[in-house]
């Protein structure tokens, strides 16, 4: 029993304080304004504060702390991408993943489990033998496995797959981890706090005030304020705040679906993707089985569930563990994902100066929950991208030089 | 079964059949009828189960979905709700989540070290040193979990139907059955479906010694089972409502999903706990439950009771236990003022001393907490909360809680039904539902037995003119009126805590209290953080209580908060039912057979089978590929090629459509021509290829890659339709068969099977031509995929093995092969004509695959041309370029997807390798940086362990590079 309990059984009053600090008034200006009181809004400002103490900060929240993706997701992390630009970023964001914990004395849970991506055609393991080339030149840890290696890690796995898809390969990436995906919004969300940014929940951004092409201040549900910098980091409800701001984006929103079933003693250790089933599953450390598919195959801004999903997945799942039968699904959801065209996200300054954005998350945000903070936390400071996200910025559309991700984003999240 | 009561009137349980069965290695008897639970109450046992976080002895509490105490495992089974599970037979249970047994669970000392565990404790330790964390995380992994799931289980097929109503009912209490009555009634097709084994919904406990309403119930079935177009279904979970009235059904064999016109949900109310110290111990139960042992089950819930009240079913249920001969030794009752109605004389006379305005505090513990002792009652002041000093202990082995009750309300919630909380019933009622949905009787807030038959009888007329029946007479709606049933706040706070919101996660007030008091203050982040609401009964017994002390730490009201949002499942559904058989579809083509007969491996390509290559005996895979390739070089091969897309477009607008499409010029293309096609997205993104062939002015055959046909379809029917082209697209991908006939040989022995003319003049090199094979009308494309003379029979699918068998048969005196996919891609590979997909990614264009020439950039339109006129403009990144091996090279082969190196960095990739038997050299394509595209320039490819491997770029094609072989003399030459 580590030692940091004994406070709890010992003191009198409950020994915690408010993790959020409630901001008195919502004040009439600030010097920077987040849109979005998710992971990556939350990661932002507390970088702002840390690294370049910049603490007039307003996180203004349309509903609570994590309430879109970054609640919805299912809190897989890894970096073994297909682009150098990506493996990059990425990379980087598991390295901040590693020390989070410490740095924001909250136990998120980071377990890195080893990442499994399961190949059943030689089609899939020569996209696999890409990925993998790749990410070893970046030093990135990732290598394609045969059938014997995969069945050694999970022998659990009916590796003929039901008899009629059976799995030839794998690339296997040992760092893949899972985390809890809101703690890692409150610890932001506290030790931003506790620098001094102001985080207003229930907070909607209702008009973006622009003068002369630089922005001069937001609307809020709450009044006017009164600012020269504006990110925003709304993911699905980006094009929503672009429009505002006059800014088109490619984005298009999809919704993405995930369930659970009930809690099971723990048995499966890896993270287990399989694009050709479009499924993956892991267990959290509560042992529910949490898994998703591919996309919703049409665009739509809501976040209803749909029965043919929970069937299709429940199919494929018992096609790589038939023995879960009996196994229940407890609950299934939806998020918003607003996707790229080339599968990267979309990162850094806009036509409208002062404006930026954090957008084009689709299903791989909240991996780069840390990275994306700490990089646009430098891009606001500085008025200019980081050297990680230079090639992620808007510009890149009408440029014609896009970072193609499909390879290795469109089902493993 | 010392706790087995006389035969009650309306008993569920066959006292003749009587059922061994095993619970934690004893055997006991129960009987037919029974649930592991109350066969185990019968039979004295009170710890059912240990709860998830604190171990604590669990025993009955709402002996139905609303806790989780009583979890089982089998062998083929787990998490098995023991309240719900009926017994059979040899039926051989263990309860979850114990060390050594649910008796004697040594987990147990968690309960002595939960002060050290407070709400979210494991955020707030084990991560430093992080080092430390994955020891931690492991044994908190092992202590988490429910039941075990053993690789060993067998998969279950089970089947799914598809099934249809006007008017779906949920639940078969007086306001469903009422409704479904009244729906029938206009004529329209009624399914009623009903969770438990028996109709009746509340009336099968809570009414049972009420003659009236059984008699009330009696006429309504009468009236139901006379209505053929009225169907009533048992033992049947609406689990799952979806957009559009598409509802999931779940019974013990299968899921059937329903399409219903329209929808009643009569699923009543859950009882709710009332919450105090130790109310979550064996003895503590809500009074439904207790009644559901008496009447249903014919168990004594317990011997000497202690009634807590806040409504008049309290006090029926402590007539209910005086009748059953259970001393109940005192009713309290939360309300200042006491009951309203006679029942409190009633109950008086009974014997049964009456506290007003009092509470149970505290229920006391036998040593192990396996039963209980007493209840500890104290004054409850006018807003709920506890006098202190004021309490008297009272002997029990039993306390029955009937302090309110929340709406069933997972369907009308997960169609994004709004409740909001009325303060006149104190319930959360449906304040705005999604069209065609209704609700009736308690889950609407009406509670009066008359007004409940009045809601349903209402509600089902309604859903009946939402159909567009003749509706004879419509109802008012009853008023929602008083006294509330449900207490504003049941809950009891104690020093000593272990007074109970949620079961399932062992969540205290305190640690509400806590997370409030941390910032948690709202309820959705609440949730999250306590974790309130999110074990396997999915808060249908906490939230309520979490969210009234929610309100009072806060200070909020009810009415002006909503609940969280609800998800399907209504309760959890196993994912065998969801899988179904499970639908995994592969095509064959119509040749599989000849193919398998042939000894074919077959491999997958997008959802088709295909075969790789042909075994032959005594042959590696190798030598049997090279083998095949050698056969089409020199002399004849037949390959399925049945799998390429088959789009027939016509139309006045067929050519135009065609020059939109694709990149390449076709207005001009002559009938009886094809053409190499090239499909690009509006970024210019190669997506697609195939041919296309015009067999008249308005009327074209287009072929694209295996995987691509659907999703090109597709995209072509959505661009006809935005440039409202007149056009007919037909799919006919499985229509047809397809074959290629390829060799030097190729020409005489289709001569034999045909009278159509196959001289080159006639049919030239890009032709094509309608005729017979071998009796059988064809289509003939002359285009060389594989570099060799050859034809592309494109014929009714039923006819492909037909023709298939008299090409085999007319070239066997040619040593014909069927070659496969392997030998395919070496011989394309030799030519180098690039794969879509393999040779490209999902950002290739054209220009930088090396095909210009398929692009014609100075046509009005085609898609994708605005972005290749900005993408020729600037400086290439990349180019696609032919690559050799000296043919002395015997090191290590790079394999498709090695990077080529420069100068440290990565400039490519290979996207296509083979050793190519007829050159006797390693040759490949690879994307290199365009400075290293001049011809002779060395490239670095890094392979498997890092070696790095030289390779030289060369001109492509590798073989036949003036494409003689498509020329008459070559070909009567090398057929000669």
């Amino acid at each position: 029993m580590p030692y940091r309990l004994l406070k709890y059984a010992l003191s009198q009053q409950y020994p915690e304080a408010r993790m959020f600090r409630v901001p008195k008034r919502l004040k009439n200006r600030y010097d920077v304004v987040i849109i979005g009181g998710g992971g990556h809004g939350l990661a932002a400002a507390y970088y702002l504060a840390r690294d370049y103490g910049i603490t007039d900060v307003a996180v203004l929240e349309q509903s609570y702390l994590g309430s879109g993706g970054t609640g919805r997701n299912t809190a897989i992390v890894r970096s073994n991408y297909l682009t150098p630009e990506g493996v990059r970023f990425y990379d980087e964001s598991v390295r901040l993943f590693r020390d989070l914990s410490a740095d924001l004395d909250l136990n998120l849970f980071y377990s890195e489990r080893g990442h499994f991506t399961l190949a059943h055609t030689d089609a899939t393991l020569r996209t696999m033998r890409w990925r993998a080339e790749v990410n070893k030149h970046l030093g990135v840890n990732s290598e394609l496995v045969g059938p014997a290696e995969i069945a050694e890690a999970c022998p659990e796995l009916d590796l003929s797959c039901g008899g009629h898809f059976p799995i030839v390969g794998a690339l296997y990436h040992p760092p893949g981890a899972v985390a809890r995906h809101d703690a890692v919004a409150w610890g932001y969300g506290r030790a931003a706090g506790q620098r001094g940014v102001e985080i207003h929940q229930q907070t909607a951004v209702t008009a973006i005030r622009i003068r002369n092409g630089e922005v001069a201040g937001v609307e809020t549900n709450r009044g006017f304020i009164e600012t020269r910098k504006v990110l925003s980091a709304v993911a699905g409800y980006t094009p929503r705040i672009t429009h505002m701001a006059g800014i088109r984006t490619p984005l298009v929103i999809h919704p993405l679906q995930a369930c659970v079933t009930e809690p099971l003693k723990p048995w499966l250790n890896a993270i287990i993707v399989s694009a050709s089933l479009h499924l993956y599953v892991s267990q959290s450390s509560r042992g529910e089985l949490v898994m998703g598919a591919a996309l919703d195959p049409y665009e739509l801004h809501s976040t209803r569930s749909t029965l043919d999903f929970a069937e299709g997945l429940a199919g494929h799942l018992l096609e790589l563990f038939p023995f879960l039968s009996d196994v229940k699904v407890l609950r299934q959801w939806a998020g918003l994902s607003d996707m790229t065209p080339d599968f990267s996200p979309i990162m850094g300054r806009t036509e409208v100066k002062g404006f930026y954005i954090d957008a084009g998350w689709g299903t791989w945000g909240f991996k780069a929950t840390p990275v994306s903070g700490k990089t646009m936390a430098y891009t606001v400071a500085k008025d200019d991208e980081h050297e990680l996200i230079r090639p992620f910025t808007l510009s890149r559309f009408a440029e014609y030089e896009l970072v193609g991700e499909k390879g290795a984003a469109s089902v493993g999240h | 079964m010392i706790d087995r009561l006389p035969p009650q009137p309306h008993e569920w349980i066959d006292r003749a059949q009587r059922i061994q069965f095993e619970f934690e290695g004893r055997q006991y008897s129960g009987f037919a009828g029974d649930t592991v639970s109350t066969a185990l109450w019968a039979n004295g046992v009170r710890v059912l189960g240990r709860s998830f976080k604190y171990h604590r002895p669990r025993g009955i509490w709402s002996l139905s979905h609303l806790d989780t105490n009583a979890m089982l495992e089998t062998r083929q089974q787990t998490n098995i709700r023991a309240d719900v599970c009926p017994i059979v037979p040899g039926l051989s249970v263990k309860a979850v989540n114990t060390v050594g047994g649910v008796e004697h669970d040594l987990a147990a000392v968690m309960d002595w070290l939960s002060p050290f565990l407070p709400v979210g404790f494991y955020y707030k330790a084990f991560h430093t040193p992080g080092r430390l964390f994955p020891f931690y995380e492991r044994r908190m992994r092992e202590m988490a979990g429910l039941g075990s799931v053993n690789p060993d289980r067998h998969l279950e097929h089970t089947p799914k139907r598809y099934d249809f109503c006007d008017v779906l009912v949920v639940g078969s209490g007086p306001a469903g059955l009422s409704a479904a009555v009244a729906a029938a009634e206009s004529g329209l097709q009624v399914l009623l479906v009903e969770e438990n084994p028996r109709l009746g919904g509340s009336l099968c406990y809570q009414a049972a010694n009420d003659s009236e309403a059984h008699k009330l119930q009696a006429g309504l079935l009468e009236r139901a089972l006379s209505l053929k177009n009225l169907e009533l279904r048992c033992s049947t979970l609406a689990a799952g409502y979806y957009a559009d009235h598409w509802i999931a059904l779940i019974d013990s064999t299968r899921m059937t999903k329903l399409r219903a016109r329209s929808l009643v949900v009569a699923a009543g109310c859950y009882e709710q706990p009332a919450v105090f110290r130790n109310n979550d111990l064996p003895g503590v139960m809500l009074a439904s439950a207790a009644q559901r042992l008496i009447h249903q089950y014919g168990v004594r819930p317990f011997r000497e009771v202690v009634v807590l009240a806040a409504n008049s079913h309290g006090y029926q249920a402590a007539l209910d236990f005086v009748a059953a001969g259970i001393r109940v030794q005192a009713l309290a009752d939360l309300r200042t003022q006491g009951e309203p109605s006679s029942l409190a004389a009633q109950v008086k006379a009974a014997g049964v001393p009456i506290h007003n305005a009092t509470c149970v505090s505290e229920a006391t513990p036998k040593r192990g907490l396996r039963s209980i002792t007493g209840a500890v009652l104290s004054s409850v002041a006018a807003q709920g909360s506890i006098q202190p000093g004021q309490s008297l202990r009272i002997a029990c082995d039993g306390i029955a809680m009937s302090v309110g009750w929340t709406p069933a309300d997972g369907l009308l919630r997960q169609g994004q039904g709004r409740l909001v909380y009325n303060c006149e019933v104190e319930q959360y009622v449906p304040e705005e539902l999604p069209d065609g949905v209704f609700a009736a009787g308690r889950v609407n807030g009406i509670y009066d037995l008359a007004a409940r038959l009045d809601d349903g009888f209402a509600a089902g007329v309604e859903a009946a003119a939402y159909c567009g029946a003749q509706v004879s007479s419509s109802r008012q709606r009853p008023p929602r009126i008083g006294p509330a049933r449900s207490h504003f706040y049941p809950i009891a706070s104690h020093a000593k805590g272990k007074n109970f919101l949620d079961l399932d996660e062992d969540i205290q007030l305190k640690d509400i209290e806590h997370a409030v008091q941390e910032g948690f203050d709202n309820l959705e982040l609440l949730k999250r953080y306590s974790t309130f609401g999110m074990g396997p009964s999915q808060g249908k017994h906490a939230n309520l209580n979490v969210l009234r002390a929610f309100c009072r730490l806060t200070g909020q009201s009810l009415d002006a908060l909503e609940m969280t949002t609800a998800r399907p499942f209504v309760n959890p559904v196993p994912l065998s039912h969801l899988a179904g058989r499970i639908f995994s579809p592969h095509r064959q083509t119509p040749l599989h057979a000849r193919h398998k007969e042939a000894g074919a491996s077959f491999m997958h390509a997008g959802n088709w089978l295909r075969p790789e290559y042909y075994a032959v005996a005594g042959r590696t895979r190798q030598e049997a590929i090279a083998e095949e390739v050698v056969a089409v070089r020199h002399r004849l091969g037949l390959i399925d090629v049945g799998t390429l897309g088959k789009l027939e477009i016509s139309g006045p607008d067929a050519a135009a459509f065609i020059e939109r499409i694709y990149t390449g010029r076709f207005a001009r293309l002559q009938p009886g021509l094809t053409r190499y096609v090239l499909m690009c997205d509006e970024s210019g993104v190669i997506i697609d290829d195939g041919v296309a062939a015009r067999l008249g002015e308005d009327r074209f055959y287009v072929t694209t890659t295996t995987s691509g046909s659907d999703a090109v379809a597709r995209e072509m029917r959505r661009w006809a339709m935005v440039w409202r082209m007149k056009i007919v697209l037909v799919n006919a991908t499985g229509t047809y068969g397809a074959m290629n006939l390829a060799g030097p040989q190729s020409r005489r022995v289709l001569e034999s099977l045909t009278s159509m003319d196959l001289s080159a003049g006639k049919f030239p090199y890009l032709g094509v031509r309608e005729g017979e094979i071998a009796g059988v009308p064809a289509r003939l494309l002359r285009v060389g995929f594989v570099g060799e003379w050859g034809y592309e029979i494109h014929v009714p699918a039923d006819t492909a093995v037909w023709v298939w068998d008299h090409l085999m048969e007319a070239g066997r005196k040619f040593g014909i092969r069927p070659f496969g996919v392997e030998a395919q891609r070496v011989l394309r590979l030799e030519k180098a004509h690039v794969i879509i997909g393999q040779d490209s990614d999902g950002l290739t264009h054209p220009f930088e695959a090396g095909m210009q020439w398929a692009v014609k950039m100075d046509k009005p339109f085609f898609v994708g041309q605005r972005s290749l006129a900005i993408l020729a403009k600037k400086r290439p990144t990349r180019a696609l370029v032919g690559f050799a091996l000296p043919s002395s090279y015997a090191g290590p082969i790079p394999k498709e997807c090695h990077l080529v190196i420069e100068s440290g960095e990565i400039a490519g990739r290979v996207t296509s390798v083979t050793f190519s038997s007829t050159l006797g050299q390693v040759i490949g394509l690879a994307y290199v940086k365009p400075e290293q595209s001049r011809l002779g320039t060395t490239i670095e490819i890094r392979v498997g362990r890092g070696e790095m491997i030289r390779a030289a770029v060369v001109r492509t094609p590798f073989y036949d590079p003036q494409n003689l072989r498509q020329s008459q003399e070559v070909a009567l030459q090398e057929a000669s």
